[in-house]
């Protein structure tokens, strides 16, 4: 499978991400050779089989409905690089 | 617009609704849902994406969405997948929302709202399917980062998609009021469009009558209640059918609905329709529903309002309209069924919740939780007036508002503390009237020469006698042969 560049800009675009055209060539040699490797899989016959979703075979595993707020305000907003002292601040966004 | 041009046209209308749950705690995550704290309180690491954190189902949801699927016909799934939605927004911190894509926990169903005809239709339900609701951003004027608020961020939500069988914006109404009233019998969902516990997205196209093919449609968003919905459905056809009508093409596109205009503005084409790369979420394991589950859900759902329409209506032999009041809300309607339970005059225990206590409480702007009377005390009332011990005027008047005052008492007692009780006692009755008419030989002369109006001149001198105690209909009748026979 071959990927094009349009391929490479529409991810950066949703993974908010910026290449340069240099970088944007690499990242499409890489991508397509990540491909490329991955198609082996399809030498395989799995016209028959459930995809498999998870590893574990576990199931329904709920909780029940306790509310219990497990970080404090003080906490929550430490790590956050901008903020007041309600909120967390980000540059501004508007659809 | 000239109706025989808007008659051209047929306009489809899709809704997708979501819910906010009424649980303690969030969808995936233990933080409290409760409304109204202090910014950044309710919060996990969950809730926050921290790395290395995991999710957890909340079972209750489970239930809830479970609950609404067969409150609507629904099938429900067994084998339950979640799913990544991705997509890239300040006010959801994992940078994902975990919802369910291939695998909606109900799907398939329909409800019944009446239409403009007063005929029932039916309107398909495709789908409904649980997730989480997102953290609040405020970009304030003059501000120039954009504050964030991650209280409501994972609140769970079920978004109830209808297939496009709407036709018009009455019906558009109808099926929101219908859904509404489920959520609140359910007990999921308080409802609340305007505070933005129910919200509504509106898919609209148009096509000419007899058309099979729907034409290009249009979302709708930000419509805050029921009668913006209905003024966003009317202007959007409106506009679709303008720009056909000029030739024009319909852009597939999100449009943003404007409560002080009533008109709606781009918001996004859907060419560049968001890319969501939804991917089953490995951070949950599968869901499974089983028959066993839903029983018990189905054991601890209440009567839903079509129930409780069909028990009035047809054991409790009350009219139609009757019916549709007393259902309109699940209190009024469970308050109405107790009092049935004490008393068989269905009709007069209706009467009484659609009058006296329906007015006490809009006088007050009470709930009836808050009615300090119990159904069996408006029991006691409807059968003491059946019983002919008193009349409905002073039951109503009189002995309501003094047990409203002293709701410690029973009926019975009020009336007696307020010597309302009729005599039923026909002698002592009978020996006031005899009297009364022996007092005036004048006037039962006249009386007795044809002037019938004088019969109410004799029952004032009787009720006055009896201040007012007797019963007037046994009165009357017993007034009348005693003037015939003098």
């Amino acid at each position: 499978m071959k990927t094009d560049i349009n391929t490479i800009r529409n991810l950066a675009h949703l993974a908010r991400l910026e290449f340069n055209e240099t970088k944007e060539q690499e990242m499409l040699s890489d991508l397509n050779k990540i491909l490329n490797w991955m198609e082996q899989l399809n030498e395989l016959n799995t016209d028959n089989v459930e995809p498999l979703i998870h590893m574990s075979e576990e199931v329904n595993v709920m909780r029940e409905d306790f509310a219990k707020n497990t970080v404090t305000h003080e906490e929550a907003l430490r790590n956050a690089p901008k903020k007041d002292s309600d909120y967390f601040r980000v540059p501004k966004v508007m659809e | 617009m000239e109706s025989a041009i808007r008659d051209k046209y047929q306009a489809v209308i899709g809704l997708e609704v979501h819910a906010q749950l009424l649980t303690e705690s969030k969808a995936y995550s233990s933080d409290s849902t409760e409304y109204g704290t202090l910014p950044n309180t309710n919060l996990s690491v969950i809730t926050l994406g921290h790395p290395g954190t995991l999710p957890r189902i909340n079972k209750k949801v489970v239930e809830m969405a479970v609950k609404m699927g067969l409150a609507t016909n629904c099938q429900i799934t067994e084998n339950n997948v979640y799913a990544r939605k991705n997509y890239f927004y300040p006010d959801l911190p994992k940078g994902y929302q975990i919802t369910q894509d291939k695998t909606p926990i109900c799907t398939k169903g329909y409800i019944e709202v009446k239409n403009n005809e007063g005929e029932e239709k039916r309107i398909g339900i495709t789908r409904i399917h649980m997730e989480e609701d997102a953290g609040k951003s405020m970009h304030l004027a003059g501000e120039t980062e954009t504050l964030v608020d991650f209280n409501r961020a994972g609140v769970p939500l079920i978004e109830i998609v209808s297939e496009p069988d709407i036709r018009d914006s009455d019906e558009a109404y109808a099926y929101l009021t219908q859904i509404k009233k489920l959520v609140q019998y359910l007990d999921i969902c308080d409802g609340n469009m305007e505070e933005g516990s129910l919200r509504c997205d509106a898919n609209i196209s148009v096509m000419l009558k007899g058309a099979t093919k729907f034409g290009t449609k249009v979302e709708v968003k930000n419509m805050n209640s029921f009668r913006n919905v209905q003024r966003a459905i009317e202007h959007e056809i409106e506009r679709q059918i303008e720009i056909l009508e000029n030739g024009g093409e319909i852009d597939s596109q999100t449009r943003n609905f404007d409560a002080n205009t009533g008109s709606t503005t781009a918001m996004r084409s859907k060419e560049t329709l968001n890319d969501y790369r939804y991917f089953p979420e490995p951070d949950l394991p599968p869901l499974v529903v089983s028959e066993a589950w839903i029983a018990r859900i189905k054991e601890d759902m209440p009567h839903l309002p079509q129930y409780l329409h069909q028990k009035f209506t047809e054991e409790f032999e009350l009219p139609e309209y009757d019916a549709q009041v007393l259902t309109d809300s699940k209190e009024i309607a469970l308050f109405f069924e107790e009092i049935c339970e004490h008393t068989n005059k269905y009709k007069a225990a209706s009467n009484w919740m659609m009058g006296p206590i329906k007015s006490y409480l809009n006088e007050l702007t009470l709930h009836i939780d808050d009615f300090p009377l119990t159904p069996n005390q408006i029991a006691g009332l409807i059968e003491m007036v059946e019983k002919g011990k008193v009349n409905y005027n002073a039951a109503s008047k009189q002995i309501f508002p003094h047990l409203l005052e002293y709701p410690g008492k029973s009926p019975l007692e009020a009336a007696d503390d307020l010597h309302l009780l009729q005599s039923t006692d026909e002698n002592a009755l009978q020996e006031i009237i005899t009297a009364v008419v022996a007092s005036n030989p004048a006037k039962v002369a006249e009386y007795k020469a044809g002037k019938q109006s004088l019969l109410g001149m004799f029952m004032g001198d009787v009720m006055k006698k009896t201040q007012g105690k007797a019963d007037p209909k046994i009165a009357n009748e017993l007034l009348r042969k005693t003037l015939e026979n003098a």
